[in-house]
Order: structure tokens, then sequence, then C-alpha cells
């Protein structure tokens, strides 16, 4: 028990070295860290948005959206597939999940289901597992399409999905260091950004769809009137250049997403801030055959369903490249570019949880969190002198160790420190130190019932093992069930409780033993003073 | 070498005379809390509640009545203005605005802006917006904690020791967590993640504190095979009370510059876990103890090598 072999106190000795090595890192200056090799420069101690100053979004993808165009497209698909099939109908109404056909002849029913049907092929094989996009049933002379659950579900998987990439390629180009961009839940996605202060531009560029289509004019058609079949009023964004609105047709002649390339730049002409953009091959020949046959004509570029600009087209455009010009800054200029370029979000982002901590603060607090721990370790070791003497100040370089081999775990794992983590390591200093308290305790109990120093130690250790096991047990236990449920900064908190007091089962057993070991083989006192 | 007590060794302070006078207080106390807790109920953060936090720093000593004024005229419901730290540093909190998710981004844009032209110069150094649908969930999972930390102490005190001390720790337990939920109410600290954080600590701590007090009853139950429970738990009490004290003091001691130190979030924090040391302590002695004494009269003693067994197989080797 008492006994240490010449190894262990090595393997002891070592490990008290392996948590200071591992935990400089944290303390060393940029410069220092690189040149460093870059595995031990890395392992350090991250520190949380609240403590770096940074921003964390938390967005939603907009689901009613998602199926709301699915839905829009099934009743233009299913217009088209009915007039194939010659098939009469009175009405195609839109529903929540699906569409309602209201055939002139009941008696079509089974050939207008064997239509509607066809419209399944084109897209189970896009979805995968053979299972039919959509139900399809007759109930006298009405026929309704349902989207399946897992046709939903898929969708607002792929929703999600591609909202994470998209939303990856719009904030690399802000050139934010270091993003973090995860899928959370269903139809979240969580969005840090460390060292971001202003959030306000990332936002608006998150919250922009940014579905770019390109579409006719309807020069004769009256805004204020109720738009024929086909047609649509959207209103303008030119900011008062050219009319409010204007009638343009519902029919997209060429889609943002056949752009392939897009760039702010000015007008060489006027000065004004423009945005160029370049077609790929399809879009290129769509934008040549639509120019062709328009000239002549104003041509609406439609963002999110508001006109940026409505030019005349003057002569055909065969190059596939072209100008967008409006009422642009150079910040809007290049957020459009980027927009375009990073293509549009299937449906809209709502953030609906912002977090966002000013570098500054961020600062301050380390500063009151160093403090508080500075301030903490004193008056804990304060205390253990005055209560324990000799065995107490052995306690004292047992909790500095333990605070140095919690943060060598914590680097070792890159975990990341927030401003609850600080509060964490303090709490961690008064449950830690009470292993100590337990065994000093055992041990001066052990002496005044009469035991010699030897006998005494060995016996208050062991007994109070157990305790010491039992109660720090139950700790972590609770710690991990907050990991588990805790969210964010709170998370941090727990995690440093957790390695804070299995180290402290390391120093106040193992490492104060042998401190002790020590002291009892120098001073050979027949008694401990008690 | 100077040796601080909290208290004189051999102290034979018959803590079980007082049981029913602990209890008594302790479930009036508990009870009050409940109400406290229902009216006028807690002051949820925005966590919770949803809602909006702004932490501004003005260039000058903040103009608190003119800056409310200003505020309350973008009529966003109530706004409350609160000074900490220096003079120029204001937190802004407003209650979760009406309407979807995206209203609260709208509100937190516009008091920005507001601040930006009122008082030019001022710096917003945190912006925190909670929309409701992730204040409900994020609610709902902190309650699911508290209840598994709960569920996990007794059954991990269940097999360490045996029902009755399990028992015992979550009557004890409920009680210190009802009283901390109304020291919430009663001081009206933001409820917010924070708070179940600190909960959870008190908890932890609390268990901690009981399992210390247990162990030793455990052990003289085998020492002292003829001892009645009453004087036993006493006994153990006793002993282990410079290290409840000690234990005690030293976390005090160290979430004590968290209450003077912390800033604005973790402030509350250590003003919650100072209370919760407290209440601790004295749960594991007035409360914790006595409980005991009522379930393991006449079980705990009787048989004594059945009692004997579960202690000694768990009783790991140092």
């Amino acid at each position: 028990m008492l006994y240490f072999s010449r190894w262990k106190i090595y393997l002891i000795l070592a490990v008290c070295a392996a948590g200071v090595i591992f935990a400089l890192p944290n303390f060393f200056s940029r410069e220092t860290l690189a040149s460093l090799p870059s595995w031990y420069a890395n392992s350090r101690v991250h520190l949380g948005l609240d403590l770096r100053g940074g921003s964390h979004l938390l967005l939603e993808v907009d689901m009613a959206a998602v199926v709301r165009d699915r839905v829009e497209g099934l009743v233009d698909s299913a217009r088209s597939q009915l007039r194939t099939g010659n098939i009469g109908y009175t009405a195609i109404t839109p529903a929540e999940k699906g569409l309602t056909v209201r055939l002139r002849d009941p008696a079509q029913a089974d050939e207008a289901v064997k239509q509607l049907r066809q419209l399944n092929s084109g897209n189970a094989g896009v979805l995968g597992g053979g299972t039919p996009e959509l139900d399809v049933a007759a109930n006298g002379d009405s026929v309704t399409v349902t989207l399946s659950e897992k046709a939903l579900r898929d969708r607002a998987t792929q929703a999600v999905e591609q909202s994470i990439e998209i939303v990856r390629r719009r904030i690399d180009e802000t050139g934010v260091n270091e993003p973090t961009i995860a899928r959370q839940g269903g139809d979240r996605i969580l969005v840090q950004l460390p060292g971001v202060e202003d959030p306000d531009r990332v936002k608006r560029l998150l919250g922009t769809t940014a579905k770019m289509t390109f579409r006719l004019v309807d020069v004769n058609g009256d805004p204020a009137a109720r738009p024929q079949p086909g047609m649509e009023v959207l209103p303008s964004a030119e900011g008062g250049r050219g009319p409010a609105a204007y009638v343009v047709r519902k029919k997209v002649e060429v889609d943002g997403a056949n752009l392939k390339n897009a760039q702010a730049g000015t007008n060489s002409q006027t000065g004004e801030w423009v945005v160029n953009f370049e077609f790929d091959s399809v879009g290129a020949r769509r934008f040549a055959e639509v120019t062709q046959a328009n000239v002549g004509r104003p041509f609406a570029i439609v963002l999110d369903n508001k006109i940026i600009s409505a030019p005349v087209i003057r002569e055909p455009i065969i190059g596939g490249r072209g100008q967008i010009s409006g009422n642009f800054s150079a910040q809007t200029a290049n957020d459009l570019a980027v927009l375009l370029r990073a293509g549009a979000l299937p449906a809209p982002l709502t953030v609906i949880e912002e977090r966002t901590v000013g570098p500054d603060l961020g600062a301050d607090s380390i500063r009151a969190g160093l403090i508080s721990v500075a301030v903490g370790f004193v008056l804990v070791c304060g205390y253990m002198l005055a209560a324990y003497g000799t065995f107490g100040f052995y306690a004292c370089v047992a909790l500095l160790v333990n605070i140095i081999l919690t943060v060598a775990v914590l680097s070792l794992l890159q975990a990341t420190l927030t401003l609850p983590g600080i509060a964490g390591i303090l709490l961690m200093l008064g449950l830690a130190v009470d292993a100590n308290i337990l065994i000093n305790e055992r041990i001066r109990e052990e002496t005044v019932r009469g035991r010699g120093a030897f006998s005494a130690m060995e016996t208050g250790f062991r007994r109070a093992y157990a305790t010491v096991v039992d109660s720090n047990l139950t700790t972590v236990i609770k710690m991990i069930l907050l990991f588990i449920f805790g969210v964010g900064a709170v998370k941090g908190f727990s995690v440093t409780i957790i390695f804070g007091i299995l180290t402290s089962m390391f120093t106040a057993t193992v490492l104060v033993r042998l401190m002790m070991v020590a002291w009892l083989r120098r001073h050979r006192p027949s008694m401990l003073p008690t | 070498m100077f040796h601080l007590r909290l208290v004189r060794d051999n102290t034979r302070i018959p803590f079980m005379k007082g049981r029913h006078a602990g209890l008594i207080v302790s479930a009036l106390l508990s009870l009050a809390s409940v109400i406290l807790f229902f009216h006028p109920g807690l002051n949820y953060g925005i966590d919770f509640a949803g809602g909006i936090v702004i932490e501004a720093r003005t260039p000058q000593a903040a103009d608190f009545p003119s800056l409310r004024h200003t505020l309350s005229g973008l009529n966003m419901g109530q706004v409350q203005l609160q000074e900490f730290g220096s003079p120029q540093d204001v937190l802004i909190r407003l209650e979760r605005q009406p309407g979807d998710d995206a209203a609260q981004q709208r509100a937190a844009d516009q008091v920005r802006a507001t601040l930006a032209k009122e008082i030019p110069g001022t710096q917003v150094r945190r912006v925190e917006a909670v929309g409701a649908s992730v204040s409900g969930e994020l609610f709902a999972n902190g309650m699911i904690a508290l209840g598994l930390a709960m569920v996990a102490m007794l059954v991990y005190i269940w097999f360490r020791f045996e029902w009755q001390f399990g028992a015992g720790a979550v009557v004890t337990l409920l009680l210190d967590i009802t009283k901390t939920v109304g020291f919430y109410a009663v001081t009206d600290i933001q409820f917010n993640l924070t708070a179940i954080a600190a909960i959870l600590t008190i908890m932890g701590y609390s268990v901690n504190d009981k399992v210390v007090v247990y162990d030793r009853v455990r052990e003289n139950l085998r020492i002292y095979k003829k001892m009645p429970l009453r004087e036993l738990i006493d006994l153990s009490i006793n002993e282990t009370l410079n290290r409840t004290l000690g234990t005690s003091m030293c976390t005090f001691l160290s979430v004590l510059p968290l209450a003077i130190f912390g800033g604005e979030a973790l402030q509350d924090f250590g003003i919650v876990l100072i209370f919760g040391v407290i209440i601790a302590t004295s749960s594991s002695i007035f409360i914790a103890a006595p409980i005991l004494l009522f379930l393991g009269e006449n079980r705990l003693r009787r048989g004594s090598p059945d009692s004997e067994q579960p202690a000694a197989a768990t009783k790991p080797a140092p």
C-alpha cells in the first residue's frame, strides 16, 4: 500500500510531466506555435464562441415551402399530362400534400388515374427505393394525387442537405475562418462563425433564397389588374427607376441553375456597379433562343420573386454572357454575385436562434474567468494549508497538477472551453479537494484512535478510497447527462467537470499518496501530529 | 503546524433529536418554494421563454430614462434595462415578440439600428435572440436532464447501498431542488440553461455529501452491531462533520469568486451555487439522515449479516 516501486514512481511523474507538456501549447504565442510540429501545436483547448467572440446561428429550413413548391410543380405537370391523355377536367386544386382533379366525365376516372400515375415514373427513380412518390386514387368524378410520406421525408432530407451545401458555399465566400456548418435534427442547420462580430451580412446572405429566373415581360399587361392565366404581377426592386411592378409570364425561360459564373464589376460607360454572369452551355443555348425570338421586348431578371431589372433585348445574346444592372452598391453587387455563384436555396431559411458575442466581450470574459480561477485557487489552498498544514500543501500541489492535467486532457481532445467551462474548472477546485479532505480526515481519525503514522496513513487511504469513488462517480454520472442534454456552452461546463473529476481521482489518491509517503520516509514520525 | 478545525474533534452533537424540527422546517420551505414556483413564478430567461437580450456599452454613462423612453417607443412590449458592471454597460431584455421565429430577428435588428442612431458610438457586445420553437425544446431537454439525473442517482445509490439509502437521498434531493427553485423565484434570478446546470451541480454536490455520511453509516453498522440506529447515525454524522464542513467550505471558497468576478453570465450561477452548498450541507445532516432513520429503523438493524453482505461485496480493493 505505502510502497511505491521505482517504475511506478517514474510512471506517476511521467504522467504529470506529460500533463505539463500537453497543456503548454495553450500558453504559447502564435509565432511559437507556428514553429512547432502541427500535431503538437494543434493540441490546444479551443475557445468557445462566447470566449473568442463570434456568432452562433440556428437556421430552420422552411419545409412548408419545400412541399408547396413540389405541389405547384405537380399541378403544372398534371395539367399537361391530362392534356396529352385527352382527359377533360374542370379544375385542378392544390391541396396541402397533393392535388385534386375534378373530371368532366367520371367515366374517364380510370384513364385519368393511369395518366396521373405516369407522373410517378420520372421521380420514382430519382428518389430511389422504387417506392412510388405519389398515391393516386379515384373517387367518383375526382382524382386525388397525394405525395407519400416517404417522398416527403426524402424531399425534406434532400432540401436540408442541399441547403447545407449552399450555405457552406455562401459562407466560404465571405472569408470567415473555421466556420462550423452542421445539420441538426430534421430540418435545422447550425452555423457557427468564430470572430464574426456583426453577423448581419451573413444573415442577409443566408436569408436570401437567391432563386433567379429570366422571364418575359407582358408589356401590355396592367399590374393593377388581375393577371391573365399564366401571368403574374411581381414587384420591382429597382428602387423607383422604373415601374413599381411588372406583369411577367409565369413560364421560366432560363433558370439561375444554368449559371456558370457571376462576378461583380462596374459598367465601363456609366461607372455603375453591375453583376456580370455567364451561362453554362444549356443556359447559353436557351438564352440565345429566347433573345433571338424576342428582340425589342423587355426581359425580366427575377430574384426571389422580385424584379431586379427588366432590360429591353436589343440584339440576340449568343455568347452566353450577360449583365445585370440595378441599383447596386459595391457590397450589394458583390453579395448578389456570391449568391448567384453559390446557387439557390431549395427553400427559405429562417434564423430561429442567434447568439452573438463581440470579441472584446469574449476577452473580458476570459480575464474575469482567469481572475476567478486564480482567486478560487488561492482561497481553497489557503484553507487547505490552514486545516492540514504540510498535507494541505500536498493537496494544493495535487490541485495545481489536477488543473494542468485537466487542461492537458481537454487539449488532447481539442475540446471547446466555454465561459461555463471556466465556472466548471472553479467548481472542480472545490470538488477535487474533497478527496483530499476525506483522506486527511480519515488519517487524522486513525491517528486520534492511536494508530502509528504508517498504519494511520495506510488505513486512512484505504478507507477513504471507496467513499471518494462513490462521491465522485455520482457527480460524473450527472455531468454526462448534462452533456447529453445540455446545449452549446453548458456542454462545455459538463466536459470540464467530467475530466476534472477523473483527473482528480489520480492526483488525490495517487500523487498525494506518493508525496505523503516520501514525507513519511524522510521524517519517520512514530505518530502523525493532529 | 497550525491546524484549523471547523469543529473540534469527537463532538457528540445529538442531531437526531432535531430530526422532526429539521424535516418540518425543510418541508415547509419546500412547500413555500413550490407555491412560489406557481405564483409569482420564475423569471424565465430567453433560453426558455424566447426573446432577445442585447448587451451594449455606451460611450458615456448610459442615460437610462431616455434609453428606456426610446426603446419603449419601438412598441416591442416590455423592455427591461439593467446596469451591470460599469454604468456604461447596459443589458436590454425584450420579451418574445409575437409572430414567427423571424420576428425575433427583426426586433433585434431594429434595436441595434435604434441604438446606433440614438447613441452613436454604442458598441453592441452581445446579442441573443431565441425563437419560440427553440426555447420550448431547450426547456423540455433541461427537464429531461433533471429527471434522468434523479433516476440515475436513485439507481446508483440503490446498487451501492440499500434501498433505504437511495430513497433517503432522492427525497432529500427533491427537497433540495425545490428550495433551489424557490431561491430562483425569491431572488428573481433568470431561470435559463445555466440554471439547469446550476441545479444539476447542486444535485451532484448534494448527493456527494450524502454518500459520505451514508458510507460512514454503513461502515459503523458493521462495527457497532448493537448500537441503536439513532445513536449510530448521530455518531456517523459527528465523525464526518469536519469533512462535511471542510468540503463545503472549499466549494464555497471556490464558487465565491464567480459570484464576485463572474460577470453578467456567471454571477448568478455563483450566487445560486453558494445557496446550494448551504442547502446541501444542511440537508445531509438534518434531512437525509433522519429519513434514513425513519426508513431504516428495525430494518437496517435486524439481521446484521444480511445488511452486511452488500456492503462488504462492493468495497473495492484499494
